[in-house]
């Protein structure tokens, strides 16, 4: 992947008259192409076309594919370029406790489609047969469950819109410039519509045990990944979902079953779930203790830091791309928090001086993405573009000077939520500007 | 038959109103089947590590553990656990942390000294995950720990022994007090993004 030329980017087709570097010349080899091939063909009056003239499509002059008797449907092949991509900024000794990122330069709405969604993994995706996993419930509960998969999908099912974000999203750019697209630098983060039932069903129909405070949630995984979640967020608004977009879970996203822990780092999200267990305390396992902490002043950790603290990147024009010429440029992009509604956002086009207010598209959901557009006359001189966002709790989206007065980046650092700039040159090649 | 029609009715009336309050607050239905705690246990393989709890019976030695890792470890995390194919260094690191390069070990970054049996435990060898018997888990704790300059070269580690590890970093976390940042919403005039 480090190797490989290509940056993400694909080559940006329908990207609003915003181009990747690469995309003039492949376009300009391309009507080439199209012209010789037309005089060679005649008929039609093709070869008599001139410049301006629309064709005929070639779609009309033929059968189209056979409706196949069954099939799972696939992007269109002009669509090869989108793809999750593992990380090739950060790279990994090994590629099975590891990431891949989603390509949000080319995400339309605010779903992000299941072959899309970002992947983060401890010991690579299993392949479980959903008649053979067992969800078991237990420790400190009146009565110990289990459920097979249909005991769960018997239950009244309910379906929620949240994002979710991986606590490294970003880890690679703090005070350097070290990724060049969106996908590179936010693409741990997706959103999708989930479906399964509140955890609090499950932990209510076991009974709760006097003090029992914390749960365990541990995966069916060759880590066995878990994570010490405490009581009131698993009665509040966690779910123990197996759909996902309107389909089952694919595997690389917890298939058959995972738990979905709103706004909070992904990982706590526990993907293959077969267990949960009650406690009166947090386990403190190396996935909380030696990984998924904060490094703060003074050789301090903070540690269960779970919650994703509200943020938004500008993902058109992003990294890589280049706007074709001065003019109206349509600036959109993503906004998110853990903590609740995005309520603003905010753009500057001069590196943070000035700000104007961005409009925001519907539906605008509870820990979830929400789209914003902004519509900017680019003078064709430099510019650094970003976008601010604010949530329902008031908190406003802060710089990554900010966070430097109070935490320690320094290596490995988790939640950066810190507004990103781009610049964008003369020339219209836009570039990672965070430093 | 009059007064039979009236209570069907009443009968009705709760019974949806029954349904719709249900709704409310839970699935007004139970699927989950009834277990014990032992029919839970070949999963059970948590510690709670800051007492110990969950550490099964058993124990192992450093000189075992060093011929364990040999044989199952050595490939992926080198020799001494100086860091191998798959990964970096296990030991050393302690003190680092007020350092502008945090080196980060079991040694170094580990609270309780629990962690390092419930992560082999449930986690390694990567390629054979849960293959290790409760005394094998204990003997490769041990040696890494005597890497890490915690135990002496002939300690034994047991659930006691191994509990009463003392870590260097045990007091070296904090609770999450976020939101730490207070930005505002400046709109003109403001302090540029890198300032
Ligand atoms: C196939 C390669 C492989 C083998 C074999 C393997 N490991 Fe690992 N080990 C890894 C990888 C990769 C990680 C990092 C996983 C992660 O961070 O998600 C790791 C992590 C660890 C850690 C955590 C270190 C820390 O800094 O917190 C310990 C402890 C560990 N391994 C012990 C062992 C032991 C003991 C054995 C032999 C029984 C073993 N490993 C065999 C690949 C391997």
């Amino acid at each position: 992947m480090a190797k490989d030329k290509d940056n993400g980017l694909g080559d940006g087709r329908r990207s609003g008259g915003v181009l990747p570097v690469s995309e003039d010349r492949r376009a300009f080899l391309k009507s080439g192409a199209l012209l010789a091939g037309a005089s060679a063909a005649g008929g039609l009056g093709i070869a008599t076309a001139h410049a301006g003239s629309v064709k005929v499509p070639e779609s009309n002059l033929s059968m189209g594919r056979e409706i196949p008797a069954k099939i799972y449907g696939m992007p269109s092949k002009y669509e090869a370029h989108v793809t999750r991509n593992r990380t090739d900024v950060f790279v990994n000794k090994q590629n099975w406790s590891d990431w891949s990122m989603t390509p949000l330069q080319h995400q339309l709405g605010i779903v992000t489609p299941n072959g899309l969604f970002y992947e983060r993994h401890h010991a690579g995706i299993p392949d479980i047969n959903p008649d053979d996993h067992t969800l078991a419930v237990h420790g400190m509960v009146k009565q110990p469950l289990k459920f097979s998969m249909s005991d769960l999908m018997r239950y009244p099912a309910v379906s929620k819109f949240y994002f979710m974000e991986c606590s490294g999203n970003g880890l690679t750019d703090w005070k350097a410039v070290k990724s060049t697209t969106v996908q590179q630098t936010h693409g741990l983060l997706s959103c999708a519509q989930w479906t399964g039932v509140p955890l609090s069903w499950l932990l209510d129909e076991a009974g709760l045990a006097d003090g029992a405070k914390w749960v365990l949630l541990e995966g069916a995984d060759g880590s066995a990944h878990a994570r010490s979640v405490p009581i009131d967020k698993c009665m509040d608004d966690t779910l123990i979902v197996w759909g996902m977009n309107g389909e089952m879970l694919r595997p690389e996203n917890g298939y058959p079953l995972r738990a979905l822990i709103p706004g909070w780092e992904g990982n706590v999200s526990v993907k293959w779930l077969r267990r949960i267990k009650v406690g009166d305390k947090p386990w403190h396992l190396r996935s909380e203790t030696a990984r998924y902490t904060d490094p703060m002043p003074d050789g301090k950790w903070r540690q269960f830091s779970m919650v994703m603290e509200c943020k938004s990147v500008i993902t058109r024009p992003s990294g890589g791309m280049k706007i074709p010429g001065p003019g109206r440029v349509e600036i959109e992009g993503f906004a998110w928090s853990g903590n609740g509604k995005i309520t603003a956002v905010d753009v500057t086009v001069d590196g943070g001086k000035t700000w104007r207010e961005a409009r925001l598209e519907e539906p605008v959901i509870d820990k979830c993405l929400t789209r914003f557009r902004y519509s900017w006359d680019w003078d064709g001189g430099p510019a650094e573009i970003a976008s601010r966002a604010v949530d329902s709790s008031g908190y406003v989206q802060p710089t990554v000077a900010d966070i430097d007065k109070v935490r320690a980046i320094v290596g490995f650092v988790q939640h950066h939520n810190a507004v990103f700039p781009w610049s964008v040159a003369s020339s219209g090649e836009v570039a990672n500007a965070i430093a | 038959m009059r007064s039979l029609k009236v209570s069907a009715l009443t009968i009705a009336a709760t019974a949806l109103f029954a349904f719709s309050a249900a709704a409310a607050d839970g699935p007004g239905v139970s699927y989950g089947q009834k277990i014990s705690e032992a029919d839970v246990k070949a999963l059970d393989i948590d510690v709670s590590t800051s007492t110990g709890a969950g550490l099964p019976a058993g124990s192992g030695t450093v000189a075992d553990g060093a011929k364990i890792y040999a044989e199952k470890c050595v490939a992926c995390h080198g020799e001494g656990a100086n860091g191998g194919s798959m990964y970096g260094p296990m030991h050393g690191g302690i003190g680092s942390f007020v350092t502008p390069k945090r080196k980060l070990t079991p040694g170094s970054m580990y609270p309780y000294a629990p962690i390092l049996f419930d992560y082999i435990r449930r986690a390694m060898p990567m390629d054979s995950p849960q293959s290790l018997n409760d005394n094998e888990v204990y003997a490769l704790t041990a040696y890494i720990y005597s890497l890490n300059g915690l135990v002496k070269e002939d300690a034994v580690l047991d659930a006691k022994s191994l509990a009463a590890i003392k870590m260097p970093n045990k007091d070296g976390f904090v609770v999450d007090d976020r939101p730490d940042v207070k930005a505002v919403r400046c709109m003109a005039d403001c302090t540029k993004i890198k300032p």
